[in-house]
Protein backbone atom coordinates (compact mmCIF):
# COMPACT_ATOMS: atom_id res chain seq x y z
CA UNK A 1 0.00 0.00 0.00
CA UNK A 2 1.27 3.81 -0.82
CA UNK A 3 -0.07 6.55 1.24
CA UNK A 4 1.25 10.12 -0.62
CA UNK A 5 2.69 11.49 2.44
CA UNK A 6 -0.27 14.32 3.26
CA UNK A 7 -3.09 11.59 2.71
CA UNK A 8 -1.76 9.69 4.89
CA UNK A 9 -1.39 12.55 7.81
CA UNK A 10 -5.88 13.30 6.78
CA UNK A 11 -6.11 9.69 7.62
CA UNK A 12 -4.01 9.88 11.23
CA UNK A 13 -6.12 12.70 11.83
CA UNK A 14 -9.50 11.29 10.83
CA UNK A 15 -8.72 7.95 12.88
CA UNK A 16 -7.19 10.39 16.29
CA UNK A 17 -10.39 12.60 15.74
CA UNK A 18 -12.86 9.59 16.03
CA UNK A 19 -11.31 8.26 19.05
CA UNK A 20 -11.60 11.70 20.94
CA UNK A 21 -14.65 12.50 19.84
CA UNK A 22 -15.64 8.84 21.25
CA UNK A 23 -13.63 9.55 24.49
CA UNK A 24 -15.88 12.70 24.88
CA UNK A 25 -19.09 11.13 24.38
CA UNK A 26 -18.25 8.28 26.98
CA UNK A 27 -16.83 10.85 29.76
CA UNK A 28 -20.22 13.05 29.02
CA UNK A 29 -22.51 10.04 29.43
CA UNK A 30 -20.12 8.43 32.31
CA UNK A 31 -22.01 4.75 32.43
CA UNK A 32 -21.78 1.51 32.07
CA UNK A 33 -23.49 1.40 28.77
CA UNK A 34 -21.46 3.47 26.58
CA UNK A 35 -17.73 2.98 27.59
CA UNK A 36 -14.63 4.55 26.69
CA UNK A 37 -11.77 3.50 23.92
CA UNK A 38 -9.15 1.86 26.63
CA UNK A 39 -12.20 -0.10 28.71
CA UNK A 40 -12.93 -1.61 25.07
CA UNK A 41 -8.71 -1.71 24.55
CA UNK A 42 -9.09 -3.65 27.85
CA UNK A 43 -11.33 -5.90 27.14
CA UNK A 44 -10.22 -6.57 23.83
CA UNK A 45 -7.08 -7.57 25.17
CA UNK A 46 -8.61 -9.87 27.84
CA UNK A 47 -10.08 -11.48 25.30
CA UNK A 48 -7.23 -12.18 23.39
CA UNK A 49 -5.48 -13.27 26.08
CA UNK A 50 -7.79 -16.06 26.96
CA UNK A 51 -7.79 -17.00 23.17
CA UNK A 52 -11.69 -16.56 23.10
CA UNK A 53 -11.97 -13.96 20.44
CA UNK A 54 -9.74 -15.93 18.26
CA UNK A 55 -12.20 -19.18 18.70
CA UNK A 56 -15.13 -17.48 17.72
CA UNK A 57 -14.15 -15.25 15.16
CA UNK A 58 -12.34 -18.09 13.26
CA UNK A 59 -15.74 -19.68 13.52
CA UNK A 60 -17.50 -17.20 11.90
CA UNK A 61 -14.37 -16.95 9.14
CA UNK A 62 -14.74 -20.04 8.01
CA UNK A 63 -18.99 -20.13 7.85
CA UNK A 64 -18.27 -17.20 5.92
CA UNK A 65 -15.72 -18.73 3.68
CA UNK A 66 -17.58 -22.06 3.03
CA UNK A 67 -20.92 -20.05 2.85
CA UNK A 68 -18.97 -17.71 -0.17
CA UNK A 69 -17.46 -20.39 -2.02
CA UNK A 70 -20.81 -22.04 -2.25
CA UNK A 71 -22.62 -19.21 -3.17
CA UNK A 72 -20.41 -18.50 -5.75
CA UNK A 73 -19.82 -21.60 -7.38
CA UNK A 74 -23.79 -22.01 -7.99
CA UNK A 75 -24.09 -17.89 -8.49
CA UNK A 76 -21.44 -18.15 -11.62
CA UNK A 77 -22.85 -21.63 -12.85
CA UNK A 78 -26.26 -20.37 -13.15
CA UNK A 79 -25.61 -16.63 -14.12
CA UNK A 80 -23.62 -17.75 -17.07
CA UNK A 81 -26.24 -20.08 -18.11
CA UNK A 82 -29.04 -17.41 -17.84
CA UNK A 83 -27.17 -14.56 -19.30
CA UNK A 84 -26.67 -16.51 -22.70
CA UNK A 85 -29.79 -18.54 -22.77
CA UNK A 86 -32.63 -16.19 -23.53
CA UNK A 87 -35.71 -18.81 -23.31
CA UNK A 88 -34.02 -20.04 -19.97
CA UNK A 89 -33.51 -16.07 -18.43
CA UNK A 90 -37.53 -15.69 -19.44
CA UNK A 91 -38.23 -19.13 -17.62
CA UNK A 92 -36.28 -18.14 -14.32
CA UNK A 93 -36.58 -14.49 -14.26
CA UNK A 94 -39.77 -14.22 -11.99
CA UNK A 95 -38.31 -16.94 -9.66
CA UNK A 96 -35.32 -14.90 -9.44
CA UNK A 97 -37.09 -12.16 -8.44
CA UNK A 98 -39.26 -13.98 -5.99
CA UNK A 99 -35.43 -14.78 -4.36
CA UNK A 100 -34.07 -11.86 -4.61
CA UNK A 101 -37.05 -10.54 -2.42
CA UNK A 102 -37.58 -13.17 0.78
CA UNK A 103 -36.34 -11.49 3.69
CA UNK A 104 -32.75 -12.92 4.47
CA UNK A 105 -34.62 -13.91 8.01
CA UNK A 106 -37.02 -16.06 6.49
CA UNK A 107 -34.33 -18.15 4.65
CA UNK A 108 -32.71 -18.33 7.87
CA UNK A 109 -35.68 -19.62 10.05
CA UNK A 110 -37.11 -22.07 7.59
CA UNK A 111 -33.61 -23.60 7.36
CA UNK A 112 -33.25 -24.31 10.74
CA UNK A 113 -36.78 -25.69 10.71
CA UNK A 114 -36.14 -28.15 8.05
CA UNK A 115 -32.74 -29.12 8.67
CA UNK A 116 -32.12 -28.59 12.15
CA UNK A 117 -30.08 -26.26 14.37
CA UNK A 118 -26.80 -27.69 12.44
CA UNK A 119 -23.87 -26.25 10.55
CA UNK A 120 -25.25 -27.35 7.26
CA UNK A 121 -28.37 -25.58 7.78
CA UNK A 122 -26.38 -22.26 9.13
CA UNK A 123 -24.53 -22.31 5.72
CA UNK A 124 -27.05 -23.27 3.23
CA UNK A 125 -28.97 -20.39 4.59
CA UNK A 126 -26.45 -18.09 4.02
CA UNK A 127 -25.39 -19.16 0.75
CA UNK A 128 -29.30 -19.14 -0.51
CA UNK A 129 -29.35 -15.74 0.43
CA UNK A 130 -26.03 -14.62 -1.58
CA UNK A 131 -26.76 -16.74 -4.86
CA UNK A 132 -29.64 -14.39 -6.47
CA UNK A 133 -27.31 -11.43 -5.92
CA UNK A 134 -24.46 -14.08 -7.64
CA UNK A 135 -26.70 -14.73 -10.40
CA UNK A 136 -27.90 -11.16 -11.29
CA UNK A 137 -23.97 -9.35 -11.28
CA UNK A 138 -22.99 -12.54 -13.36
CA UNK A 139 -25.77 -12.75 -15.74
CA UNK A 140 -25.31 -8.95 -16.69
CA UNK A 141 -21.69 -9.99 -17.46
CA UNK A 142 -22.67 -12.80 -19.77
CA UNK A 143 -25.10 -10.81 -21.62
CA UNK A 144 -22.26 -8.38 -22.27
CA UNK A 145 -19.74 -11.22 -23.89
CA UNK A 146 -17.93 -10.14 -27.03
CA UNK A 147 -19.57 -12.51 -30.22
CA UNK A 148 -16.70 -11.08 -31.78
CA UNK A 149 -14.46 -13.31 -29.78
CA UNK A 150 -16.26 -16.05 -29.53
CA UNK A 151 -16.37 -16.33 -33.64
CA UNK A 152 -12.30 -15.46 -33.51
CA UNK A 153 -12.07 -18.91 -31.12
CA UNK A 154 -14.50 -20.63 -33.51
CA UNK A 155 -12.56 -20.30 -36.12
CA UNK A 156 -9.30 -20.58 -34.81
CA UNK A 157 -11.06 -24.14 -33.31
CA UNK A 158 -9.61 -23.19 -29.75
CA UNK A 159 -10.87 -25.76 -26.91
CA UNK A 160 -13.21 -25.43 -24.37
CA UNK A 161 -11.06 -24.67 -21.66
CA UNK A 162 -8.85 -22.33 -23.51
CA UNK A 163 -12.18 -20.32 -24.82
CA UNK A 164 -13.30 -20.00 -20.71
CA UNK A 165 -10.34 -18.97 -19.09
CA UNK A 166 -8.51 -17.07 -22.33
CA UNK A 167 -12.10 -15.32 -23.52
CA UNK A 168 -14.85 -15.64 -21.03
CA UNK A 169 -13.32 -15.37 -17.70
CA UNK A 170 -11.30 -12.50 -18.44
CA UNK A 171 -14.86 -10.38 -19.69
CA UNK A 172 -16.25 -11.43 -16.44
CA UNK A 173 -14.12 -10.22 -14.54
CA UNK A 174 -15.21 -7.09 -13.42
CA UNK A 175 -18.70 -8.31 -12.71
CA UNK A 176 -16.73 -11.28 -10.30
CA UNK A 177 -14.76 -8.82 -8.77
CA UNK A 178 -17.72 -6.99 -8.20
CA UNK A 179 -20.17 -9.49 -6.61
CA UNK A 180 -17.27 -10.53 -4.27
CA UNK A 181 -16.51 -7.77 -2.94
CA UNK A 182 -20.62 -7.05 -2.49
CA UNK A 183 -20.57 -10.80 -1.41
CA UNK A 184 -18.05 -10.60 1.63
CA UNK A 185 -20.32 -7.27 2.67
CA UNK A 186 -23.38 -9.32 2.63
CA UNK A 187 -22.64 -12.63 4.11
CA UNK A 188 -20.84 -12.03 7.12
CA UNK A 189 -24.08 -9.70 8.20
CA UNK A 190 -26.02 -12.64 7.47
CA UNK A 191 -23.44 -14.93 9.16
CA UNK A 192 -23.96 -13.21 12.46
CA UNK A 193 -27.28 -13.37 12.13
CA UNK A 194 -27.55 -17.08 11.42
CA UNK A 195 -25.25 -17.73 14.37
CA UNK A 196 -27.32 -15.38 16.62
CA UNK A 197 -30.12 -17.70 16.12
CA UNK A 198 -28.94 -21.29 16.40
CA UNK A 199 -25.23 -21.90 16.82
CA UNK A 200 -23.29 -22.02 20.08
CA UNK A 201 -19.98 -20.20 18.73
CA UNK A 202 -19.16 -17.11 16.28
CA UNK A 203 -19.14 -13.80 16.36
CA UNK A 204 -23.24 -13.37 16.59
CA UNK A 205 -23.27 -16.24 18.95
CA UNK A 206 -20.70 -14.36 21.62
CA UNK A 207 -22.91 -10.59 20.40
CA UNK A 208 -26.36 -12.43 21.23
CA UNK A 209 -24.55 -13.14 24.83
CA UNK A 210 -23.34 -9.99 25.65
CA UNK A 211 -26.58 -7.94 24.92
CA UNK A 212 -27.70 -10.25 27.12
CA UNK A 213 -25.32 -9.43 29.86
CA UNK A 214 -25.42 -5.75 28.92
CA UNK A 215 -21.92 -5.99 27.96
CA UNK A 216 -21.54 -3.08 25.77
CA UNK A 217 -17.40 -2.96 25.95
CA UNK A 218 -17.25 -6.75 24.57
CA UNK A 219 -19.39 -6.04 21.78
CA UNK A 220 -17.26 -3.16 21.02
CA UNK A 221 -14.20 -5.02 21.03
CA UNK A 222 -15.79 -7.50 19.27
CA UNK A 223 -17.20 -5.23 16.28
CA UNK A 224 -13.67 -3.47 16.30
CA UNK A 225 -12.16 -6.42 16.00
CA UNK A 226 -14.37 -7.90 13.01
CA UNK A 227 -14.13 -4.74 11.17
CA UNK A 228 -10.31 -4.73 10.89
CA UNK A 229 -9.99 -8.29 10.02
CA UNK A 230 -12.78 -7.55 6.81
CA UNK A 231 -10.51 -4.75 6.11
CA UNK A 232 -7.43 -7.03 6.23
CA UNK A 233 -9.44 -9.23 3.86
CA UNK A 234 -9.96 -6.11 1.59
CA UNK A 235 -6.61 -4.26 1.42
CA UNK A 236 -4.38 -8.08 1.70
CA UNK A 237 -6.79 -9.86 -0.27
CA UNK A 238 -9.25 -8.52 -2.73
CA UNK A 239 -7.43 -5.35 -3.98
CA UNK A 240 -4.31 -6.61 -5.08
CA UNK A 241 -6.40 -9.29 -6.78
CA UNK A 242 -8.62 -6.67 -8.88
CA UNK A 243 -5.47 -4.43 -9.65
CA UNK A 244 -3.82 -7.95 -11.40
CA UNK A 245 -6.63 -8.93 -13.27
CA UNK A 246 -6.88 -5.08 -15.22
CA UNK A 247 -3.39 -4.85 -15.52
CA UNK A 248 -4.40 -4.80 -19.22
CA UNK A 249 -6.15 -1.72 -18.86
CA UNK A 250 -4.58 1.13 -20.18
CA UNK B 1 3.41 -25.68 -44.76
CA UNK B 2 0.11 -25.27 -46.03
CA UNK B 3 -2.05 -28.46 -47.13
CA UNK B 4 -3.25 -28.31 -51.27
CA UNK B 5 -7.05 -27.33 -50.95
CA UNK B 6 -10.25 -26.94 -53.53
CA UNK B 7 -12.47 -25.04 -52.08
CA UNK B 8 -16.04 -25.19 -53.89
CA UNK B 9 -18.53 -22.69 -53.29
CA UNK B 10 -22.44 -23.36 -54.37
CA UNK B 11 -24.71 -20.91 -52.28
CA UNK B 12 -28.30 -20.71 -53.64
CA UNK B 13 -29.72 -18.18 -51.18
CA UNK B 14 -28.44 -16.81 -47.86
CA UNK B 15 -31.67 -14.79 -46.19
CA UNK B 16 -31.49 -13.30 -42.85
CA UNK B 17 -34.87 -12.23 -41.04
CA UNK B 18 -35.48 -8.84 -40.94
CA UNK B 19 -37.92 -7.04 -38.22
CA UNK B 20 -38.66 -4.06 -40.14
CA UNK B 21 -40.41 -4.28 -43.21
CA UNK B 22 -41.86 -7.70 -41.81
CA UNK B 23 -40.09 -9.55 -44.32
CA UNK B 24 -36.66 -10.75 -45.26
CA UNK B 25 -33.37 -10.14 -46.68
CA UNK B 26 -32.36 -11.95 -49.55
CA UNK B 27 -27.80 -11.08 -48.99
CA UNK B 28 -26.93 -13.67 -51.81
CA UNK B 29 -28.23 -15.47 -54.31
CA UNK B 30 -26.45 -18.04 -56.67
CA UNK B 31 -23.34 -17.32 -55.35
CA UNK B 32 -21.31 -20.48 -57.10
CA UNK B 33 -17.10 -20.81 -57.51
CA UNK B 34 -14.78 -22.96 -57.24
CA UNK B 35 -10.73 -21.82 -55.75
CA UNK B 36 -8.09 -23.99 -57.23
CA UNK B 37 -5.18 -25.23 -55.27
CA UNK B 38 -3.18 -21.43 -53.83
CA UNK B 39 -5.42 -19.29 -55.67
CA UNK B 40 -5.47 -15.57 -54.30
CA UNK B 41 -9.05 -14.59 -55.08
CA UNK B 42 -10.29 -10.69 -54.39
CA UNK B 43 -13.79 -10.90 -53.53
CA UNK B 44 -15.00 -7.12 -55.07
CA UNK B 45 -18.32 -5.44 -53.89
CA UNK B 46 -20.56 -2.30 -53.29
CA UNK B 47 -20.85 -2.46 -48.90
CA UNK B 48 -23.59 -4.68 -48.23
CA UNK B 49 -23.66 -7.08 -51.07
CA UNK B 50 -22.87 -9.48 -48.25
CA UNK B 51 -19.03 -10.07 -48.66
CA UNK B 52 -19.02 -10.76 -44.98
CA UNK B 53 -21.58 -13.12 -44.84
CA UNK B 54 -20.26 -15.02 -47.52
CA UNK B 55 -17.17 -15.78 -45.99
CA UNK B 56 -18.89 -16.30 -42.46
CA UNK B 57 -20.19 -18.76 -44.84
CA UNK B 58 -16.89 -20.51 -45.94
CA UNK B 59 -15.48 -19.83 -42.60
CA UNK B 60 -18.27 -22.23 -40.99
CA UNK B 61 -19.46 -19.30 -38.78
CA UNK B 62 -22.85 -19.03 -40.66
CA UNK B 63 -24.17 -22.65 -41.33
CA UNK B 64 -27.84 -20.99 -41.95
CA UNK B 65 -28.12 -20.98 -45.83
CA UNK B 66 -29.04 -23.10 -48.50
CA UNK B 67 -26.12 -24.56 -50.44
CA UNK B 68 -23.41 -26.12 -49.67
CA UNK B 69 -19.57 -25.40 -48.87
CA UNK B 70 -16.69 -27.84 -49.43
CA UNK B 71 -12.90 -28.61 -49.28
CA UNK B 72 -11.06 -30.67 -50.74
CA UNK B 73 -7.74 -31.13 -49.07
CA UNK B 74 -4.66 -33.21 -50.87
CA UNK B 75 -2.53 -34.27 -48.51
CA UNK B 76 0.16 -35.37 -51.23
CA UNK B 77 -0.11 -36.42 -54.55
CA UNK B 78 -1.76 -40.07 -53.90
CA UNK B 79 -3.89 -39.51 -50.97
CA UNK B 80 -6.57 -36.78 -50.70
CA UNK B 81 -9.24 -36.17 -47.99
CA UNK B 82 -12.33 -34.25 -48.22
CA UNK B 83 -13.66 -32.64 -46.08
CA UNK B 84 -17.37 -30.60 -46.57
CA UNK B 85 -20.58 -28.95 -45.20
CA UNK B 86 -23.27 -29.20 -46.86
CA UNK B 87 -26.56 -27.39 -45.93
CA UNK B 88 -28.91 -27.73 -48.49
CA UNK B 89 -32.33 -27.87 -47.60
CA UNK B 90 -34.29 -31.10 -46.81
CA UNK B 91 -31.22 -33.49 -46.54
CA UNK B 92 -31.18 -33.68 -42.53
CA UNK B 93 -27.89 -35.83 -42.65
CA UNK B 94 -26.25 -33.21 -44.44
CA UNK B 95 -23.80 -31.65 -41.92
CA UNK B 96 -20.50 -31.73 -41.55
CA UNK B 97 -19.31 -34.93 -43.52
CA UNK B 98 -15.98 -36.49 -44.22
CA UNK B 99 -14.57 -39.16 -46.01
CA UNK B 100 -11.15 -41.14 -46.62
CA UNK B 101 -8.57 -40.75 -44.08
CA UNK B 102 -8.21 -37.56 -42.34
CA UNK B 103 -4.08 -36.53 -41.88
CA UNK B 104 -5.32 -33.26 -40.15
CA UNK B 105 -7.90 -30.92 -39.67
CA UNK B 106 -8.79 -28.19 -42.14
CA UNK B 107 -7.16 -25.05 -41.00
CA UNK B 108 -9.28 -22.14 -41.80
CA UNK B 109 -6.99 -18.59 -40.90
CA UNK B 110 -9.70 -15.83 -40.25
CA UNK B 111 -8.12 -12.18 -40.38
CA UNK B 112 -11.64 -9.99 -39.54
CA UNK B 113 -11.88 -6.60 -40.39
CA UNK B 114 -11.06 -5.45 -36.88
CA UNK B 115 -8.45 -6.82 -35.47
CA UNK B 116 -10.32 -8.76 -32.76
CA UNK B 117 -7.11 -9.44 -30.43
CA UNK B 118 -7.52 -10.45 -27.15
CA UNK B 119 -6.77 -7.00 -25.23
CA UNK B 120 -6.40 -8.86 -21.34
CA UNK B 121 -3.72 -11.17 -23.50
CA UNK B 122 -0.14 -9.83 -24.40
CA UNK B 123 0.91 -10.01 -28.31
CA UNK B 124 2.80 -13.33 -27.65
CA UNK B 125 -0.05 -14.74 -25.35
CA UNK B 126 -2.38 -13.50 -28.11
CA UNK B 127 -0.43 -15.45 -30.76
CA UNK B 128 0.30 -18.99 -28.60
CA UNK B 129 -3.54 -19.26 -27.85
CA UNK B 130 -4.53 -20.33 -31.25
CA UNK B 131 -1.05 -23.02 -31.74
CA UNK B 132 -0.82 -26.19 -30.55
CA UNK B 133 2.01 -27.01 -28.06
CA UNK B 134 4.51 -28.75 -30.47
CA UNK B 135 3.61 -25.66 -32.77
CA UNK B 136 4.39 -22.87 -30.08
CA UNK B 137 7.92 -25.28 -29.69
CA UNK B 138 8.65 -25.13 -33.48
CA UNK B 139 9.29 -21.51 -32.81
CA UNK B 140 6.89 -20.40 -35.07
CA UNK B 141 6.15 -17.48 -33.04
CA UNK B 142 9.37 -15.89 -32.94
CA UNK B 143 10.15 -16.21 -36.61
CA UNK B 144 6.73 -14.40 -37.46
CA UNK B 145 7.35 -11.69 -34.68
CA UNK B 146 10.68 -11.12 -36.16
CA UNK B 147 8.96 -10.92 -39.78
CA UNK B 148 6.86 -8.52 -39.09
CA UNK B 149 9.08 -6.46 -36.86
CA UNK B 150 7.00 -6.80 -33.58
CA UNK B 151 9.87 -8.90 -31.94
CA UNK B 152 9.99 -5.78 -29.16
CA UNK B 153 6.22 -5.60 -28.33
CA UNK B 154 5.83 -9.23 -28.15
CA UNK B 155 5.23 -8.38 -24.17
CA UNK B 156 2.48 -5.46 -25.13
CA UNK B 157 -1.00 -5.67 -24.38
CA UNK B 158 -2.93 -4.39 -27.79
CA UNK B 159 -4.39 -1.55 -26.57
CA UNK B 160 -0.92 -0.01 -26.05
CA UNK B 161 -0.30 -0.82 -29.95
CA UNK B 162 -1.35 1.30 -33.13
CA UNK B 163 -4.06 0.24 -35.30
CA UNK B 164 -1.54 -0.61 -37.70
CA UNK B 165 0.62 -2.75 -35.63
CA UNK B 166 -3.17 -4.24 -34.42
CA UNK B 167 -3.40 -5.61 -37.71
CA UNK B 168 0.00 -6.56 -38.41
CA UNK B 169 -0.53 -8.91 -35.24
CA UNK B 170 -3.70 -10.02 -36.41
CA UNK B 171 -2.08 -10.93 -39.77
CA UNK B 172 0.51 -13.06 -38.49
CA UNK B 173 -2.14 -14.59 -35.99
CA UNK B 174 -3.63 -16.29 -39.08
CA UNK B 175 -0.38 -17.00 -40.90
CA UNK B 176 0.58 -19.16 -37.56
CA UNK B 177 -1.99 -22.14 -37.74
CA UNK B 178 0.12 -22.42 -41.20
CA UNK B 179 -3.85 -22.14 -42.73
CA UNK B 180 -4.95 -23.74 -45.84
CA UNK B 181 -7.21 -21.34 -46.50
CA UNK B 182 -6.61 -17.62 -45.60
CA UNK B 183 -10.07 -15.91 -45.26
CA UNK B 184 -9.51 -12.02 -45.36
CA UNK B 185 -12.39 -9.06 -44.68
CA UNK B 186 -10.82 -5.39 -45.80
CA UNK B 187 -7.95 -6.48 -43.38
CA UNK B 188 -6.74 -3.05 -44.41
CA UNK B 189 -8.92 -1.20 -44.04
CA UNK B 190 -8.33 2.71 -43.10
CA UNK B 191 -4.74 2.62 -42.96
CA UNK B 192 -2.48 4.96 -44.17
CA UNK B 193 -0.80 4.68 -47.61
CA UNK B 194 2.13 3.49 -46.68
CA UNK B 195 1.87 0.91 -44.46
CA UNK B 196 -1.24 -0.08 -46.12
CA UNK B 197 1.69 -1.04 -49.30
CA UNK B 198 3.77 -2.45 -46.11
CA UNK B 199 0.91 -5.06 -45.35
CA UNK B 200 0.28 -5.62 -48.77
CA UNK B 201 4.10 -7.03 -49.11
CA UNK B 202 4.03 -8.78 -46.00
CA UNK B 203 0.77 -10.69 -47.50
CA UNK B 204 2.29 -11.47 -50.84
CA UNK B 205 5.08 -12.22 -49.47
CA UNK B 206 3.65 -15.18 -47.36
CA UNK B 207 1.19 -16.42 -50.43
CA UNK B 208 4.26 -17.03 -52.42
CA UNK B 209 6.30 -18.90 -49.96
CA UNK B 210 3.49 -20.61 -48.94
CA UNK B 211 0.85 -20.99 -50.84
CA UNK B 212 -2.34 -21.26 -49.23
CA UNK B 213 -5.71 -20.44 -51.08
CA UNK B 214 -6.78 -17.01 -50.06
CA UNK B 215 -10.42 -15.35 -49.95
CA UNK B 216 -10.13 -11.86 -49.93
CA UNK B 217 -12.80 -9.11 -49.46
CA UNK B 218 -12.22 -5.71 -50.50
CA UNK B 219 -14.14 -2.63 -51.88
CA UNK B 220 -11.11 -1.10 -53.89
CA UNK B 221 -10.35 -2.15 -57.18
CA UNK B 222 -6.73 -0.98 -57.14
CA UNK B 223 -6.07 -3.11 -54.28
CA UNK B 224 -7.59 -6.36 -55.79
CA UNK B 225 -5.65 -6.10 -58.49
CA UNK B 226 -2.48 -5.58 -57.07
CA UNK B 227 -3.16 -8.92 -54.79
CA UNK B 228 -5.67 -10.52 -56.67
CA UNK B 229 -4.94 -14.08 -59.03
CA UNK B 230 -8.35 -13.80 -59.84
CA UNK B 231 -11.13 -11.59 -59.46
CA UNK B 232 -14.27 -12.22 -58.54
CA UNK B 233 -17.29 -9.60 -58.72
CA UNK B 234 -20.66 -8.76 -57.12
CA UNK B 235 -23.25 -7.14 -57.87
CA UNK B 236 -25.43 -5.17 -54.40
CA UNK B 237 -28.01 -6.59 -52.41
CA UNK B 238 -28.65 -9.60 -53.48
CA UNK B 239 -25.27 -10.27 -53.76
CA UNK B 240 -24.50 -12.23 -56.82
CA UNK B 241 -21.76 -13.44 -58.67
CA UNK B 242 -21.32 -10.90 -62.18
CA UNK B 243 -17.88 -11.13 -63.37
CA UNK B 244 -15.59 -13.89 -62.63
CA UNK B 245 -11.84 -12.95 -64.20
CA UNK B 246 -8.09 -13.80 -64.09
CA UNK B 247 -6.05 -10.95 -63.46
CA UNK B 248 -3.21 -11.16 -65.60
CA UNK B 249 -0.44 -8.99 -64.45
CA UNK B 250 2.90 -10.02 -63.26
CA UNK B 251 3.60 -9.01 -59.78
CA UNK B 252 6.60 -7.19 -60.65
CA UNK B 253 4.72 -5.22 -63.21
CA UNK B 254 1.84 -4.46 -60.47
CA UNK B 255 4.53 -2.14 -58.78
CA UNK B 256 5.03 -0.45 -61.42
CA UNK B 257 2.79 2.62 -61.27
CA UNK B 258 2.54 3.54 -65.43
CA UNK B 259 1.72 -0.33 -66.13
CA UNK B 260 -0.64 -0.99 -63.28
CA UNK B 261 -2.52 2.76 -64.18
CA UNK B 262 -2.78 1.80 -67.22
CA UNK B 263 -4.14 -1.79 -66.82
CA UNK B 264 -6.84 -0.60 -64.18
CA UNK B 265 -7.78 1.49 -67.02
CA UNK B 266 -8.30 -0.77 -69.35
CA UNK B 267 -10.00 -3.76 -67.32
CA UNK B 268 -12.89 -1.18 -66.10
CA UNK B 269 -13.18 0.03 -69.93
CA UNK B 270 -13.79 -3.68 -70.62
CA UNK B 271 -15.88 -4.53 -67.90
CA UNK B 272 -18.19 -2.07 -66.98
CA UNK B 273 -19.65 -4.00 -64.01
CA UNK B 274 -15.97 -3.12 -62.33
CA UNK B 275 -16.72 1.10 -62.47
CA UNK B 276 -20.38 0.67 -60.64
CA UNK B 277 -18.44 -0.63 -57.71
CA UNK B 278 -16.41 2.88 -56.55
Amino acid sequence: MVFRKSSFRVTLLSFVSLLAIWYLVALLANSRIFPPPLDVLEVLLESIAKGELQYHIGHTLMRVFISFVLAMTVGIGIGIALGISKSLDRFFDSWLTLLLNVPALVTIILCYVWLGLVEAAAILAVAINKIPNVIVTIREGARALERDYLEMAQTFKLSRTVVLRHIILPQLAPYLVATTRSGLSLIWKIVLVVELLGRSSGVGFQLHLFFQLFDIASIFAYTLAFVLVIQVLEYGLLQPLERRISRWRR
Amino acid sequence: MAALMQLQVDISRKIFRSFEESGQIVALENVRFAADVGEFLCILGPSGCGKTTLLNIVAGLDSNFEGAVSFKTFVDTEHFVQDAYDHREKTPESSRGNSGSRDRELRIGYVFQNPRLLPWRTVEENLRLVLSSEQVQSGIIDKLLTSAELEAFRNTYPSQLSVGMQRRVSLIRAFSIQPDLLVMDEPFVSLDKRMEDNLHQVLLDYWHSSKPSILFVTHHINEALKLASRLLVFSSRPGTLILDIPVELTYPERNTPEIFRDFVTQLSEEYPEIRQIN
